[in-house]
């Protein structure tokens, strides 16, 4: 090769890389970055979206979200939802997974049974809204089979009682996500060196010691990534709450994804929405940072 | 060792299985419930007490949605919207993970950071603006508006499952290419693709998947019904007959076909895209 042809091609490797990662950065900015700039600046404005020339409004929006009711109701009712839903996905998977990998169970059974349990995950929200709207109906076969056993004396309005309306929602979405966990951590499972338990078992250690000696740590980074991509993900619900309350009964079980759409295209006060919606980013960037900071680290 | 046989051992095995068996219950007894109820009529699935196996087995409810012109385009929307953006979302998406798997270059590090944050932008955020631009440029109810606001979402996670994937193949093979004086192109195509397969394809069933599953902006950005995907046609079923229980069944179980076919022929690549948050 040439002096001239090889610095040619020295410049092609250079710039190579911008150009395959050209399409792509082309439609995160202009479908994601500037979107997220617009909504902002929506945030600030008068009639956003339905005028062509919108005033400033300054932080009038905001002010406005800050002093309704409803959205502090729909902010306490989303980290209800989150947090019950990550505490008892990370429980039900952790208690799945230990008990698919234990020795005690024949190797086809277990195949069959993490084929089924895995099945909450792989229906869409909307058809898993659906179904538990159908078994939660009062004439459904849960309230029907609880009174059979007697734990409900009359049928009870799951979805449309204030009191049950959003621990029903949380169940539903508790029953969708453990799959998440429990698949993740019987991978993390299979990954824990076997040595560790011989050691322990040649020290005389019980059952219980070794969950809470080797099996916890050892699953640490896995739990901790996926409880904050859970909360984060969680936090955004929607179709499972609009499709089995709509946020209701006189909003208890609204939250902060049915508050924004709501005020959105059911009022059609978009500058309104747009200032709730940078209040979501806004809590989502900083969950984002920490998990971004966590993966670093690790 | 564990000393087998002995009598506290037994009792922990037969505790073990009693809770295989509730936890099966719990996992599956919802699908199983659809799944029966959509057999049956519309009178038998509120029938005290409830019937676990459908009393008078039919199919009326498949094929009053099979028979129905207007569900068959729910149907066909969902499908024709998901295979385009998996089309073009892999295409594009193995541009970039070749960019960011064979090459060292300025603000790499930061494009990746990037990349992951984007994945967790809630749609709510971006749903207001999107609805501005897609009704200024006139492509509201439209098979475009889809398709491009679905890309967004599916392109994070695409670049990095194929970054992951193209990083387990040796370099070697096409820097092979690169000493016979070949493009990085000619590399891409001629020896990456080819072996990429797996990858491509784990890539794919995810994409599809996220599509399929799209609620919000297809709620938002569309509006005549002959423009409506499959989890928009459920709940405008359950508008217009909300007590034609069997008929909704039925749709879901229809509705959620694909991925379950996907999942039993492919478990292997579903899993790998559904995991792939966690396990960088």
């Amino acid at each position: 090769m040439t002096r001239q042809k090889r610095s040619h091609h020295k410049l092609k490797r250079a710039v190579a890389p911008y150009l395959y990662l050209s399409p792509s950065l082309l439609i995160i900015g202009l479908l994601m970055l500037l979107p997220m700039a617009t909504v902002i600046a929506y945030s600030f404005q008068n009639s956003a979206v339905l005028r062509r020339d919108p005033s400033f409004a300054g932080l009038k929006h905001y002010q406005a979200i800050f002093d309704d009711p409803v959205f502090w109701a729909s902010l306490w009712h989303t980290l209800y939802f989150t947090c019950m839903s990550v505490v008892f996905h990370m429980t039900i998977g952790m208690v799945f997974a230990l008990m698919l990998n234990s020795d005690r169970i024949n190797p086809r059974l277990r195949n069959v049974l993490r084929v089924l349990y895995i099945l909450p995950w792989l229906f869409t929200a909307v058809i898993i809204a659906v179904i538990w709207r159908l078994l939660l109906e009062p004439n459904g076969v849960v309230n029907s089979i609880l009174m059979q056993i007697g734990i409900i004396g009359s049928k009870v309005e799951w979805f449309s009682s204030p009191q049950t309306a959003l621990h029903a929602v949380t169940f539903a979405n508790i029953w969708a996500g453990y799959p998440l966990f429990m698949v993740s951590l019987l991978a993390g499972l299979q990954g824990i060196p076997k040595d560790f338990y011989e050691a322990a078992d040649i020290d005389g250690a019980k059952a219980y010691q070794k969950l809470i000696f080797i099996t916890i740590p050892q699953l640490m980074p896995i739990i901790i990534s996926i409880s904050l991509l859970d909360f984060i993900w969680t936090m955004q619900v929607f179709p499972l709450i609009w499709i089995t309350t709509g946020g209701g009964p006189i909003y208890s079980t609204e939250v902060l994804s049915t508050y924004t759409y709501k005020l959105a295209f059911s009022s059609y006060n978009l500058s309104q929405a747009s200032a709730s919606a940078v209040v979501i980013l806004l809590i989502s960037l900083g969950l984002t940072l920490f998990y971004i900071r966590y993966q670093k680290a690790r | 060792m564990r000393k087998r046989n002995s009598g506290k051992d037994r009792l922990i095995t037969v505790a073990l299985h009693v809770a295989l068996a509730a936890g099966l219950f719990f996992a599956a007894f919802p699908i199983y419930w659809m799944l029966s109820s959509s057999f049956k009529s519309n009178t038998e699935i509120f029938a005290l007490p409830p019937t676990i196996l459908p009393k008078a087995f039919t199919l009326e409810a498949y094929a009053a949605i099979l028979g129905d012109p207007v569900k068959l385009r729910f149907f066909f929307n969902s499908y024709f919207v998901a295979g385009a953006v998996t089309v073009l979302t892999v295409l594009i998406a193995l541009l970039a993970a070749y960019g960011f798997s064979r090459f060292n270059f300025r603000g790499k590090g930061s494009l990746n950071t990037l990349i992951i944050s984007t994945q967790t932008i809630p749609p709510i955020t971006l749903l207001i603006p999107f609805f501005g631009l897609v009704v200024s440029y006139g492509i509201f109810d439209t098979y475009v508006a889809l398709i491009l606001t679905y890309l967004v979402f599916t392109l994070p996670y695409a670049i990095l499952l194929m970054t992951g994937y193209l990083n387990t193949l040796p370099r070697d093979l096409d820097e092979a290419v690169a000493v016979d004086g070949g493009s990085s192109w000619t590399a891409l195509w001629r020896v990456i693709v080819p072996i990429s397969l797996p990858g491509i394809v784990a890539t794919s069933v995810y994409t599809f998947l996220l599509c399929w599953n799209e609620f919000l902006f297809a709620l938002t950005l569309t509006k005549s019904t002959s423009m409506r995907t499959v989890p928009i046609g459920i709940q405008l079923l359950m508008g217009q007959h909300a007590f034609e229980w069997n008929q909704m069944m039925a749709m879901s179980v229809l509705g959620s076909l694909p991925l379950l076919l996907i999942y039993l022929v492919a478990q292997r690549y579903f899993l790998a895209g559904m995991t792939a948050g966690s396990v960088k």
